[in-house]
Parts: C-alpha cells; structure tokens; sequence
C-alpha cells in the first residue's frame, strides 16, 4: 500500500541580537565563546532577579514574521513553561503560550512538482536554555557529548535512549571516577523565534526548501547568521504517514538533532521509510520523540508519550502583557529590505534568468547583489550569470569566508568580462586573471599588462605559428589527412602552446583548418 | 537614654543639626542589637564593621555639606528576602544557607544612596511563607511585647527591630499580609505600597504577581520618609511603574473635612477579638471627631480573598521556586543521577511550609486542573479588584482592622496551617487587588498587646493613606509606647 507522510515543522531561530531577551549579556558564539563568560545573575536565574523584554529583539522577531505575512498581534503575552533540567536556570523557560506575538502566515516554495504554499500556524518569541556538555570519566570512555535539545528532552524524563543506538547518558554527580555534565550559560536567554507550521508538507524535498528559504529570510533580515551547524537555528519536523488518500491523520514521531539541510532530508526521507515499512508490516507507530544520528544515519528514540511533560504554562506575572502598536509595526514593515522571493521574481523579469538560475542568486543575499553591481556595470545578465555563480564563487568557496565583496569588486569583474569581450584576453587567461585578482586585490588590466597577457589576434601573426606547427609535426599532419581528424585538437594545442596561451582561439582554429585544407 | 530609642523623623532632625552623629546613632544600634538579638532572634545577620563604615561616610558627607538626603546616617534593618550585595540572603531557609548575592535589590539600593546606613538582615517565614516568622529555618522571632508570642509575619524580625529599637526603620515584604500583621502585633507603624510603585528587583520572588517591599517605622512621618526614598521606576523591574518620585509631605491638615473612611461589613466578623473590634470602633470614631465622614461600605467578595490567594500564591512560587536546584547556588544534596541531586536538594533543604505551597501550587496549575483552579481563581480575583474599584468610586480610603488577633502565643498554630491561614483574612484582598495597605497601632488589647488598625486605598494613594495615620497620630500617642521591661 502507498504512503503518505504528513509532515508539520517547528523551527527555534535565534535573533542576534547585541545583548540577550532579558538581561544585558551579550549573544555570543555559542561554540567560539568560552564558557559562562556571557552570564550576569539575571540569566544565571539568581533569586531576585527579574526579565526586562529587549525591544530590539521584538524588532527583529517583527521583521520575520511580517516577512512570512503573519499578523501580528497587537497584544502578546510570556508564559512561563514550567520544567527541571541544569540548561535552565530559573527552573522555568519564558516562551509564549496562549498570545503568541505572529500568528497566520504563509511562505511559497518552489518544488520540482511546482509551487507549493506552507502555512505558518504561529510565531512566538522566547529565551534559549544554556548548554550541557556531558563527560564521561569512567573506563568506558571519555569523550564528551554536546548537549542538544534532544539530550534535554530525554533527561527530563530520566530515561536513557535506548531504541536503535543504546545511547545512554545518564548523569553522575561530579566524582571522580564517575560521569558529569558541565553547564555552559552563555546560550541561555538569547533570544529566540519559534515558527511552527501547520502539517501541511508531504515530502522531504518539500521540508528542505521550507528550511532553505526560511534561512535565506532570516540571513536577508540580518536577525540570524543562519548556521545551522551553530545551533542559531534549529529545525524539528513532526512526522507521521497514513494511507495515500486517507484523511485521518497517523501517529507522529518527532525529529531532533537535525544539524544540516543534508541531516534534516535525510531523517525525514528515513524516518517516513521507517514509518510506512512499520505500518506495511502490520504494525503501528509509537508516538515519540526521535532524535537522528548522523553516524548511523538513522533516528533513534528519546522518548515516549508516556514521557510527556506536563509545563504547567501560566502567564509570566514579572512581563507585563507585550504591546505592539501601530507605529512601532508600520516603521518595521517599512524598514523591510527586499525579500528573497521579491527580488527572485524581480531578476527573472528584468533579467530574463530562468526560475533555476534566479534560485541560485537569491540563495545567499551577497551573491545576488554581487551580480546585480556587475550587470550595473554593464555586463550583460547571462555573463554577469555565469561568471558570479562560476569562477568567482568557486574561489569564495575554497577560501572558505562566505561572499566577500572586498575581495574582487563587482566593477573588477565587470571590467576583466570586459576584457574578454573586447578580445583582449581569452577566457582560459581570463581565469588565471580573476584569480590574481582574487589573491591579489590588482585590477584586470593590471595584471594583463604587467604579465603581458593580452592576446594575440593578429591574424598574420598566428598563421605563422600554425605554420610552424604543421612543419615540426609532418607525421601528425599526414594522419590527419588520412582521416585520423582528431589529431586536429593536439595540432591547435601546440598552437596555442607556441602563442604562450594568448593566441585567439577562433582565429587560431581557422588558420589551422585553413593550413590543414590546403595541403 | 540610649539614642537607639530615637524615631527615624527624631533622629533625621538631630544629624541635620549635627547634634548627633551618625556613629553614634549607629553604635547605638549595634549596642541594643548585641543587647537584646540574643533574647529576640530578630537578626539572622549584623553587618557591624560594614554599617560603622556606612555611618561614617554619612558623618563625612554631612560635615562637607553633602548630604545626599535627611535619611543619610540613619540605620536601616533589611529583611533577609531583600538582597544587600555582599551579605547572605538566606530567605529563613536551608536552600539558601551560605548563598551571598553579588548584587543589591533597587529598594535597597535606592536607600543607600539617600545615605541610609545598612545594619543587617532580619528574619523572615521561609521564602515569606507565614504569618508567625515561625516557619524559619534559623528559629522563631519572638515578640518584644511578651516573649513567649509571635511578632507576626513574615516580616516579623523586621517589625520586632523596629519595635524593640534595634533599628530606625527596616524593610519588609507583603504578599498577603507580610508588612502590615507583623507591624500591627508589635505596635509600629508599616507600609504596603501599591503593586508596582516599589521596584520588586532584588526580592526573592514568592507571588510575583501580588509581591511588594514594604516599610516599617514607628510613625506615619518614619514611613513616609522611607517610601518616598524607595518608590519609584526601575529600568530592572518591568512591571515597576513610571511615577515621577518625589518626597511626601505630610503636613497635618487642621482636621480631615471632606475625607471620605469606608468601613466595609465583611471586615467585621465571628471570630474577631473583641477587644480587637473595640480598639478599631474607637479610632474609627477619633477619625469622626477629626471631621472624617464615616461611610459603611460592602466588598463582597471579601470571602474568597482567601481560596483565591492560596491558588494564585502557591502557584506563583511553585515556578519561583524551582530555581533552587542546588546546581548554581546554594548547597547540593550529594546522590547518584541528577533527578535525585533535584529531589534530595529540595526535599531536604525546603521546610514543611514551602514543600506544602509548591505541591498545592503546582496541583493548581496542572494539566486538567489549571481552568478550575488557578483560572477560576483569576477570574475571582477581577472580581475581588472590582470590590475596591467600586468601593473607591465612593470613598477616599478604608479603615478596618489588621488581623483577627493581637498576637498569639508561639506554636498556637502548630499544627493547623489553616488557622494560620486566617491571619491574613483582612490583608490579603489588597494584595488581590494591587492597592496600597496602612497598618498603625491604635491601643492595646487586655493582655497588653497592640492592636492594629488597617487603612486602604486606591492604586498610588499611599500618601493619603500617610496623611491619614499622621492625623490620627497627631492626635494620639500608641505609636509612642514604649516596651515593657523584659
């Protein structure tokens, strides 16, 4: 029987925000950052201490959720969620519960099956908890595992993992000899945005481009560096599959510990398989939180229903009810910069890119603007095309630092696709140039005429040198003409090697045809 | 006479005209601290170097002209639920013992740079959880009036140190009842502000929703002159209001012509002590014969101010509690997972009172209880703010009593946390309902213990509600009784 996997998404985004949700400390780098070193007795949890909402932080959950045409709501209420761990220093977690700030949004990806429309339940602000980073100290082992959510979620019910893995990591007092767990409180009250969606995908691929053009949003509003692999932004589908065509919905299982885009299709591919092949068999699908084991490259289980946590949610009394009026809203909305998918359909008008192309620029915010300065420049937008999203980023790439205008500036590139426009140099020279360029910081021009690497198109020039190679290679020329033609190509080469690469190559391949014809 | 007897308004003039010093002021508090803490148990810590200090820069601004205000100088005993920067903060509890906090709560802060001089910490009920100091950890407060009774609570090592001399003026906590039953059963005067008009950072929460810092001192006039220092906004607090600050002069107007009392029915009811309802009659009636106009009021939903309360308060501090986990502060039970390092901490370093209010709050706001019981109890405490709207719309302030009872005798209550329950039966309302709570001695019952009278009023309106006792303490001298020999 088919299946058919009915999938919600729930995702933490941080807001980088200067200091955190509630207290002065700075977000730092959760993983660069030493330990408790952006800690303060507010978000240590110090009795007597009390939260003070960061406006900015407000701001920057606005500009999201207006982003996703949520509405907002003009009066929004914290919550306090009531639970035990070490990574929560309050002992509680303020969240929105019943008043969330965003409600009813929407966002339209595009699939390999078409457009397809996700709608956004709700958007709510709340604080991120600390890191545990547990340690074991026994004859077992010793390394150290990095608390993530789903460590939490299994501790909090005091059961060890067991389903797939055998995972187990249950805490010991700090003795020695014995397992510990440090806390790490740099992350905790960093502001975060929980987006939930309503079950409205039905395939992996449907998840994933959710996940990348949720990212690209919050990159293109500057509220999050996007780095899933940091943690600033966290990704849990929910997950169930029912009979094609069933409307009943079937028992859903939660994913955790998605690090990547490539984790995050991954599980949800495995764990619809593993869904459908339990169902196929006769048997049924606990509900649980999974968490996926990259290792394995299979989810494994935390924790059951049974588990489940009751938070006791009731009004944070210490927040007074969040007010958002109309001014504050319409000068975020008005401080929009141009969306992802407002500039994708901007470029494919103006431009005449395809939708895969167009795709392909407003993925990063950079990279499209990058090529928009070099089409300003005068390049024409299939050039400007293929050289951004070619070479150039091939170099970004292998230097590793993300889309660094200062490396090469768009009028540079501008300028050396000029130069091969005009025949000046050729577009093998080209490369060698832009990457000079790269390392260097000199100008096109510069290079090619310090290194003398203007080409030659001086058509009396070149046949000389085509001569001269027909005359070293008499053997090769003679099987050319007894019908071996693809010695042709070793002929041009040698050309082009006498001319030290700057010959240009359709006059240099005339010439030679020419010479071989005649003889 | 030792200058420790002096009131903070006495001893405010004499520094102002450098009649006396600071030192001296606060040697002499130390000196009747060392002298009668033994026998009281109203301090659970005394700063001595630190305060001799304090009173001696507040000498020196003085002599430069540079007094920040008329408080520089004067001593100030803080109750242990209040941060002071470097000086334990036990809260009257084992989870707290040994816990210094690195920083000062605003309220406190607030006086300090008005110059007041910090003596020490006072003892409270655990997490303010009481109506007897007798849930501390550290040992009952006994009351100055008779040792062998309760000074009331929780603010109750505060309210003795002020009655016994040991300090100026101190502060203290209300959540239901906390300032204004300790100050009425031993005989001095103390403020509830309005929710919201004192910065509650620094306090260690127990109801957040109905926490405020409250003053003691043995006038109207001492009161005042604190809550002015103290009130106001806090970039720390959220739910602190933005008023602008300013000090409250209490000029004695020539009579109260015009002024508004309600006395509601529901505050008068079977079980109250007669000599209590007598003492109240009799200032009501002084408070006519000034020129008041005496208005019987109804708020009649008085008597669901205590179910209400015991829902909203022990939910409120089930989740403020949750913090003393023994992982970042305080001491930690030693045990196998970190489930038991949890449960083995709070269990045994939590006393009897607080284990009962976590467990009934967190009842209350379970999954499938939270609409009957904690929302129910939202709804009826609208209600119960309505009552004091309306009575408002027709009347300037309320008078009635304070407690029940004078005070009773140590381990009355012992086993029956009901009964100790009832003790803020007439307290609780204005914590219900946000408004600010006056409680002033107004005689002494048969057995020679104070009575006290208890004046409400709308939101902001404490300095009417000061206005008022100062008229009434014009007029007569229970708020200047001294002690009996002990």
């Amino acid at each position: 029987m088919p299946y058919e996997p009915v999938i919600g998404l729930e995702v933490h985004i941080e807001m980088q925000t200067r200091s955190k949700m509630f207290c002065a400390c700075p977000v730092v780098d959760s993983v660069s950052a030493a330990p408790n070193t952006a800690v303060c007795p507010i978000c240590a949890g110090h009795p007597g201490t009390l939260p003070v909402v960061n406006a900015r932080a407000v701001e920057f959950a606005l500009r999201v959720a207006l982003a996703l045409g949520c509405q907002i709501n003009p009066v929004s209420i914290f919550a306090r969620k009531n639970y035990f761990y070490p990574d929560i220093p309050k002992g509680y977690q303020i969240t929105q519960y019943e008043q969330p700030l965003a409600e009813h949004g929407k966002i339209t990806l595009h699939t390999s099956q078409g457009e397809k429309t996700i709608r956004i339940r709700r958007a709510h602000l709340e604080e991120d908890t600390g890191k545990l980073t547990h340690v074991a100290t026994d004859w077992e082992s010793d390394k150290r595992i990095t608390d993530s959510a789903d460590e939490a979620e299994k501790q909090k019910s005091g059961e060890p993992a067991n389903r797939q893995t055998g995972k187990s990591s249950n805490e010991k007092t700090g003795q020695s000899g014995k397992s510990y767990s440090l806390v790490d409180l740099n992350r905790a009250g960093v502001p975060l945005l929980e987006i939930v969606t309503e079950p409205d995908f039905r395939s992996a691929e449907e998840v994933r481009l959710y996940a990348e053009t949720l990212r690209a949003l919050v990159r293109y509003l500057s509220v999050n560096s996007g780095d899933l692999e940091k943690g600033v932004m966290r990704i849990e589908p929910n997950i169930s599959v029912r009979p094609r065509g069933s409307k009943t919905l079937g028992t859903k299982v939660e994913i955790k510990n998605l690090n990547s885009f490539r984790a995050l299709e991954r599980g949800v591919t495995y764990e619809i398989a593993r869904q459908s092949a339990l169902l196929g068999s006769g048997r049924i699908v606990l509900q649980e939180t999974v968490g996926w084991d990259e290792g394995r490259q299979a989810t494994y289980s935390q924790r059951s229903k049974e588990d489940a946590h009751d938070y006791r949610y009731f009004p944070e009394p210490d927040l007074p009810p969040l007010v958002i009026d109309t001014a504050w809203l319409e000068r975020v909305r008005a401080e929009l910069p141009e969306l992802p998918w407002q500039r994708a359909q901007r470029l494919e008008r103006d431009f005449g890119l395809s939708a895969a192309e167009v795709a392909r620029l407003v993925e990063e915010k950079d990279l499209g603007e990058y090529f928009e300065q070099v089409v300003q420049a005068g390049v024409s937008p299939r050039l400007a095309f293929a050289w951004v999203t070619g070479e150039l980023t091939s170099l970004m790439n292998a230097a590793g630092a993300g889309f660094d205008f200062s490396k090469v500036h768009p009028k540079e590139l501008a300028a050396l696709i000029g130069l091969v426009a005009a025949g000046t140099i050729n577009q093998p020279t080209a490369k060698t140039v832009l990457a000079e360029m790269f390392t260097s910081g000199q100008s096109a021009a510069n290079i090619v005429a310090a290194r003398g690497l203007a080409q030659i198109s001086d058509e009396t020039a070149i046949a000389r040198l085509v001569a001269e190679t027909c005359a070293e290679n008499p053997a090769e020329v003679d099987s050319f003409h007894a019908g071996k033609k693809t010695v042709f190509n070793f002929l041009f080469g040698q050309v082009m090697k006498k001319a030290g690469g700057k010959a240009n190559p359709q006059t240099a391949r005339a010439l030679l045809s020419q010479a071989l014809r005649q003889k | 006479m030792s200058l420790a007897t002096l009131s903070l308004t006495q001893a405010s003039r004499l520094l102002q005209r450098g009649e006396i010093s600071s030192r001296e002021l606060t040697r002499a508090a130390l000196d009747s601290i060392a002298a009668q803490n033994g026998r009281l148990n109203a301090f659970l810590f005394v700063d001595e170097p630190g305060a001799l200090k304090q009173a001696d820069a507040a000498d020196e601004s003085r002599k430069r002209k540079a007094a920040p205000s008329p408080l520089s100088g004067i001593p100030l005993a803080v109750k242990d639920v209040l941060t002071v920067a470097g000086m334990p903060c036990t809260c009257g509890s084992k989870i707290l013992e040994n816990y210094i906090p690195p920083f000062t709560a605003t309220a406190v802060k607030k006086l300090q740079e008005a110059g007041m001089v910090v003596l020490g910490k006072t003892n409270t009920d655990e997490f303010a959880m009481g109506s007897s100091t007798e849930n501390s950890a550290y040992g009952v407060t006994r009351n100055p009036w008779d040792l062998s009774r309760v000074p009331g609570g929780s603010s109750g090592g505060s309210a003795a140190a002020v009655a016994a001399r040991m300090a100026c003026a101190a502060l203290g906590s209300d959540t239901g009842g906390s300032v204004r039953q300790p100050a009425s059963f031993c005989g001095v005067t103390g403020l509830k502000p309005t929710y919201g008009r004192v910065s509650r950072y620094g306090l260690v929460a127990y109801g957040s929703s109905l926490d405020s810092v409250g003053a003691f001192g043995r006038s109207a006039q001492d009161v005042a002159a604190i809550f002015s220092a103290m009130q106001g906004s806090d970039p720390l607090d959220a739910t602190a209001q933005n008023l602008p600050a300013g000090e409250i002069s209490l000029e004695a107007p020539d009579n109260l012509q015009g002024v508004r009392i309600g006395v509601p029915k529901e505050y008068f009811i079977d079980g109250i002590q007669p000599a209590v309802e007598k003492k109240i009659r009799e200032a009501i009636a002084l408070f006519e014969q000034l020129g008041a106009e005496i208005i019987e009021i109804s708020l009649p939903h008085t008597e669901y101010a205590l179910p209400v309360y015991y829902l909203i308060a022990p939910a409120e501090a089930s989740a403020n509690l949750a913090r003393f986990d023994g992982v970042r502060y305080g001491p930690r039970a030693e045990a196998e997972t970190m489930w038991d390092v949890f449960t083995k901490t709070r269990g045994e370093k939590f006393g009897d009172e607080v284990q009962r209010r976590i467990m009934l709050g967190t009842y209350a706001l379970s999954a499938g209880y939270y609409d009957a019981f904690y929302g129910q109890a939202q709804k009826v405490r609208t209600l119960i703010k309505r009552d004091f709207e309306q009575a408002f719309s027709l009347v300037d302030a309320i008078a009635c009593p304070v407690a029940p009872t004078t005070a009773f005798p140590i381990g009355a209550h012992g086993d029956d946390p009901l009964a100790m329950y009832l003790e803020d039966v007439f307290t609780l309302p204005a914590n219900l309902a946000g408004v600010p709570g006056l409680a002033f001695p107004v005689g002494f019952d048969e057995n020679q213990l104070p009575v006290g009278m208890q004046l409400m009023g709308p939101h902001f309106a404490e300095a009417a509600l000061l206005r008022l006792a100062h008229a009434y303490q014009q007029a007569t001298e229970w708020h200047l009784a001294i002690l009996p020999p002990l």
